[in-house]
């Protein structure tokens, strides 16, 4: 199963550029698109969000948490980089927030919900290699190898985890990022298909 | 004509004879009023910024990270030359104040131009804290490479320049943000690499937007602000 989440909604457009092109839209149409390759590839798909709405970090991690072996990817447009380029993002090892009192040693069997993504670091990794590399066969000047950041909306997701970032919104208009759409969803279809042969193995 | 309608008609011309003589005046004074918005932000500005000066300050050739200028994705070490005090609290503070205030052009700030720091601290763990303003977070860019260029930024230029911080964290206001501008995570830490390793530079880009050091030095332009301090923040509720 892969949850899709299209970042940001409702009052939260997330990046906004010049000619009114707004992340929060861009985004839910590209997690449409991507939904059809997915399922397309045998995935069952679910998306944090359907419409103009905007569920809270943690309950777009509900979601994905209450899964098992589900792949999380969150679709969000920069407002700076060259135009045309996807990067791809995982949780690096240390951007944990300092352990509260009493956490630090959770009861067997129980994750941390705000450690959530730390067991799945090597798989997230993986996963954000494959779509990588994807995405650097297709979008010209996209890097070859994912970035570690400390994108807030992973932290609390308890499975392979990853962020995707298309730029940008300061086109001047949205159709170049609209013609991305198709080639995006059909390389992270495949790189989350390779990637179900590797997750399904380690699995076992 | 009678002498009511003579004296209306005499009050209204004096009336129309002291607006014309007035009207000048009163045009300076409403362009006045108008530009006097900007001059109270300046005087905020002014009062908030103090400029940091210590006993101990040296002049040394700083290595500050702001956007390539060639490359939109990347950070890039440039020199200049900042009064540094010995005292690393006080050093940290000038290094971030001038890198919001000295960048060598506008498309290489990483910090935005409004962006004050109200405090910073270093913990006995290596911790730095930097404070800033809401202007941080409402200047920022909105996107996980823009925001994670600046936090790269501010890391890598007190890694280069001061010995004591391992880590950094980031306050918004006072108090800890959930994210900087909607995806950079700022309830953990952010490492922060040795002098050695910043001078270096010399990680791949998979591993961190940054650029290779730049050759370029440059000194902090003529009527540039000074590196300065503010004393306290805004009232705005956070």
């Amino acid at each position: 199963m892969v949850i899709l989440d299209p970042a940001h909604g409702g009052v939260d457009q997330g990046a906004r550029g010049s000619a009114g092109i707004v992340e929060s839209d861009v985004v839910l149409s590209f997690a449409r698109l991507l939904r059809i390759s997915l399922e397309a590839q045998g995935f069952r798909v679910i998306l944090t969000r359907q419409a103009n709405d905007d569920p809270s970090f943690d309950d777009r991690s509900r979601i994905v948490n209450a899964q098992r072996g589900a792949i999380f990817i969150t679709l969000h447009v920069s407002s700076t980089g060259p135009a045309g380029t996807v990067r791809v993002y995982s949780l690096p090892q240390a951007t944990a927030p300092a352990t509260p009192t009493g956490s630090n040693s959770p009861r067997p069997g129980l994750i941390p919900w705000n450690r959530a993504q730390e067991g799945f670091l090597d798989l997230s990794r993986k996963l954000a290699e494959l779509i990588q590399i994807q995405m650097a066969q297709r979008f010209h000047g996209s890097p070859e190898t994912p970035a570690t950041v400390a994108v807030r909306q992973l932290r609390t997701v308890a499975a392979p985890a990853v962020a995707i970032e298309v730029s940008s919104v300061s086109l001047p208009a949205r159709a170049p990022l609209d013609q991305m759409a198709p080639l995006l969803a059909d390389g992270v279809a495949r790189a989350v298909a390779a990637f179900r042969l590797v997750y399904e193995t380690g699995a076992k | 004509m009678s002498r009511g309608l003579k004296t209306t008609i005499a009050i209204l011309a004096v009336m129309v004879a002291v607006g014309l003589i007035t009207l000048p005046s009163l045009r300076r004074a409403i362009q006045r009023m108008s530009g006097s918005t900007r001059t109270e932000e300046q005087a905020r500005r002014d009062v908030m910024q103090i400029q940091i000066s210590t006993p101990t300050d040296v002049k040394v050739k700083a290595q500050m990270y702001w956007m390539s200028a060639t490359s939109p994705t990347s950070l890039e070490a440039t020199t200049i030359e900042l009064p540094l005090s010995a005292d690393p609290v006080e050093r940290s503070k000038q290094l971030l104040i001038a890198l919001v205030t000295s960048a060598p052009a506008p498309t290489q700030r990483t910090l935005p131009p409004d962006a004050t720091l109200l405090g910073f601290y270093i913990q006995p763990d290596g911790t730095g804290v930097a404070d800033f303003s809401d202007d941080l977070p409402a200047g920022t860019p909105s996107g996980i490479l823009s925001e994670q260029l600046v936090a790269d930024s501010i890391a890598r230029t007190l890694g280069a320049n001061v010995n004591l911080i391992r880590r950094l964290k980031i306050l918004i206001h006072g108090q800890e943000a959930e994210t900087l501008a909607g995806h950079l995570d700022l309830t953990g830490f952010f490492p922060v690499p040795s002098a050695a390793a910043a001078a270096a530079a010399s990680m791949p880009a998979s591993q961190s937007p940054v650029a290779p050091a730049a050759t370029v030095t440059v000194q902090p332009k003529p009527g540039a602000p000074t590196p300065s301090i503010p004393t306290q923040g805004k009232q705005s509720p956070h």
